[in-house]
């Protein structure tokens, strides 16, 4: 079972061009807001129609510019869930489900909005109507009625976005629940890459109608390939960078040479011409040490604490790693964001200047423009 | 007194109203989501009626289904004509009717939730079942609140159905009509009579809207709100 896209449509301000295909399991589609991922589920689902281009799913094409196919929505039996969920105000959660059932007879229909009933955790809530349900109600009655035609593939848009932190988890897991049980085409958009990588198995990263990353999300997670990645990831460390060899690379906004375990481009460029790109490490993967016996190490370097920011477990350290000469150094003067725990941070936060942070050869990665 | 006045003018206003139900629904769905410079032809067409003269319309309706006019001559076929008829004050109120109950319309479907419509396409639906069970239960309100205010215009139709229906007493002569007839007659109290019914009749009709859509406005809000 498999869903092939490869479609290109004129937006008002960039155009969408992307192309993939996605397998039986969840693809967590990722990008800031008005990145194009709400309308390529729309030209997907037969709302609106691509300039050019194909979609296939299985042996169906619904649209093929070249021989001029568009199949209706109606006919193309993918299961949308709406944002805003658009369930219809006028009809019972019952009813709702039971929407896309008319053609069954009515004990048959009756029967699987039961079931569907059951299988979202909606008991009790069949004669209600949605404005009187909760946000995550009306989540699962949307999904139970896109379950209900029994949908070759599934889009969600957004699921999460609209629900607060506690009903996010919750739906989370009913999300995964349902994806484990569906095992179909799933297409998840989102701008959250938590939730992208947590409902997910592969990643699909769009910026501005195309298609920036795809593939293995860890991968995409250890090694952005590009600024863009790194940044719509969650990476708050990017260095402008200079290959000097094989395995190193002189970090121009951070002022230090460091050591990487992943080859930089001068070992492909063969050149004397010293490749530029960027270098990056993850907030949470910089390491503090002790600094006898760790000074003077590869990738130690000293450090000093610019300002600090705390949420309720762990705390962001802003450092620089030089020392400026003036008695408080201006927050823009540092260069990386830390993260620890804050029982880590109790066993540090008193010790003299300089700290010393290590950046793990194996934790830094080489960018791409 | 003579009432048959009321019983033509109940009839000829509920025929219209029916008949323009269908027809401003049918026009609105129709011309929802078309755009272009020939949309902009056609609203105008539609709207025509609510602007010109009763008298203007009157003529026209009289040069269509006249002995000679298109249709006049297409009913000749089945021996049948219409001017000076009772189906003549049909025509004269459902054709000013018509824009009212086409302005209403549409406002009400543009209202609703497009996102709702394409819910039910991708869960199978044809564009008559997306109409039917979607778009019409959640527009209805305005729906309802056009025919009531089409019904009210059909009510108070006078100079086109004049032109096209005459006064015929017992077949053609509406509420409106013998009011005008009666003051031509001198016979002024049986037209305070007429007016006062006819002022009952529409001030029932229009304090009942109102006080209808004041009762829904709260649960409309809410379905908007969605």
């Amino acid at each position: 079972m498999s869903l092939e896209v490869q479609i290109e449509k004129k937006l008002t301000d960039f155009s969408l061009e992307v192309s993939f295909r996605a397998e039986a399991e969840p693809l967590s589609i990722l990008g800031a807001s008005g990145a194009g991922k709400t309308m390529l589920l729309r030209c997907i689902a037969g709302l609106e129609q691509p300039d050019r281009g194909r979609i296939k799913l299985n042996d169906r094409v619904f649209f093929d510019s070249e021989s001029h196919l568009n199949i209706p929505a109606r006919q193309r039996r993918v299961g949308l869930l709406f944002q805003n969920y658009a369930l219809f105000p006028h009809r019972t959660v019952a009813q709702n489900i039971a929407f896309g059932l008319e053609g069954l007879p009515r004990d048959e229909r009756s029967k699987k909005v039961a079931a569907l009933v059951q299988r979202t955790h909606l008991p009790g809530l069949e004669d209600r109507y949605s404005r009187t349900l909760s946000g995550g109600e009306q989540q699962r009655v949307a999904l139970a009625r896109a379950l209900a035609i029994e949908p070759e593939a599934l889009l969600l848009d957004e699921p999460l976005s609209a629900l607060d932190t506690h009903l996010r988890s919750q739906m989370e897991i009913q999300l995964q629940e349902t994806f484990a049980a569906y095992r179909r085409p799933t297409l998840l958009v989102t701008h959250n890459m938590e939730e992208a990588y947590r409902l997910g198995a592969r990643l699909l990263v769009l910026s501005r109608g195309r298609e920036v990353a795809s593939g293995a999300k860890e991968r995409i997670f250890h090694r952005p390939p590009s600024v863009e990645v790194a940044r719509l990831t969650g990476c708050k460390n990017i260095s402008r960078a200079r290959a000097i060899s094989d395995h190193s690379v002189e970090a121009r906004d951070w002022a230090c040479t460091l050591r990487l375990t992943q080859p930089t481009p001068q070992s492909a460029a063969q050149s004397s011409a010293q490749p530029t790109g960027f270098v990056g490490i993850r907030a949470h993967h910089i390491e503090f040490v002790e600094a006898n016996g760790a000074a003077g190490e590869e990738n130690v370097f000293p450090c000093w604490l610019v300002r600090s920011s705390e949420t309720p477990f762990r705390i962001t350290l802003f450092l620089s790693l030089q020392q400026h000469s003036s008695q408080s150094p201006q927050p823009e003067s540092a260069q990386l964001q830390a993260e620890v725990y804050k029982e880590k941070w109790q066993r540090f936060r008193d010790k003299p200047f300089p700290w010393h942070v290590r950046l793990r050869a194996d934790s830094l990665f080489w960018m791409k423009e | 007194m003579d009432w048959s006045p009321l019983w033509i003018s109940i009839a000829t206003s509920v025929t219209a109203t029916v008949i323009t139900l269908f027809l401003g629904l049918a026009a609105a769905a129709w011309r929802e989501g078309r755009k272009g410079p020939a949309m902009a032809l056609v609203d105008g067409v539609f709207l025509l009626p609510l602007v010109l003269p009763p008298t203007v319309v009157g003529f026209l309706l009289l040069l269509l289904f006249g002995r000679n006019g298109p249709l006049g001559n297409l009913f000749l076929e089945f021996d049948a004509t219409i001017v000076f008829s009772w189906p003549a004050t049909v025509i004269a109120a459902t054709v000013v009717a018509f824009p009212l109950m086409y302005l209403t319309a549409r406002a009400a479907l543009e209202q609703v939730e497009p996102s709702l419509l394409q819910a039910a396409r991708t869960l199978g639906a044809s564009e008559w079942r997306v109409f039917r069970e979607v778009a019409l239960p959640l527009a209805w309100p305005g729906v309802l609140a056009g025919t009531i205010l089409s019904f009210a215009r059909a009510l108070g139709e006078f100079g086109a159905t004049l032109m096209l229906a005459g006064n015929i007493p017992s077949r053609t002569e509406t509420i409106p009509i013998a009011i005008y007839f009666a003051v031509e007659a001198n016979d002024m109290a049986v037209a305070a009579t007429w007016c006062l019914i006819d002022i009952g009749i529409s001030l029932a009709l229009l304090a009942g809207l109102y006080y209808w859509t004041h009762l829904q406005a709260p649960q409309r809000v809410r379905l908007a709100g969605r």
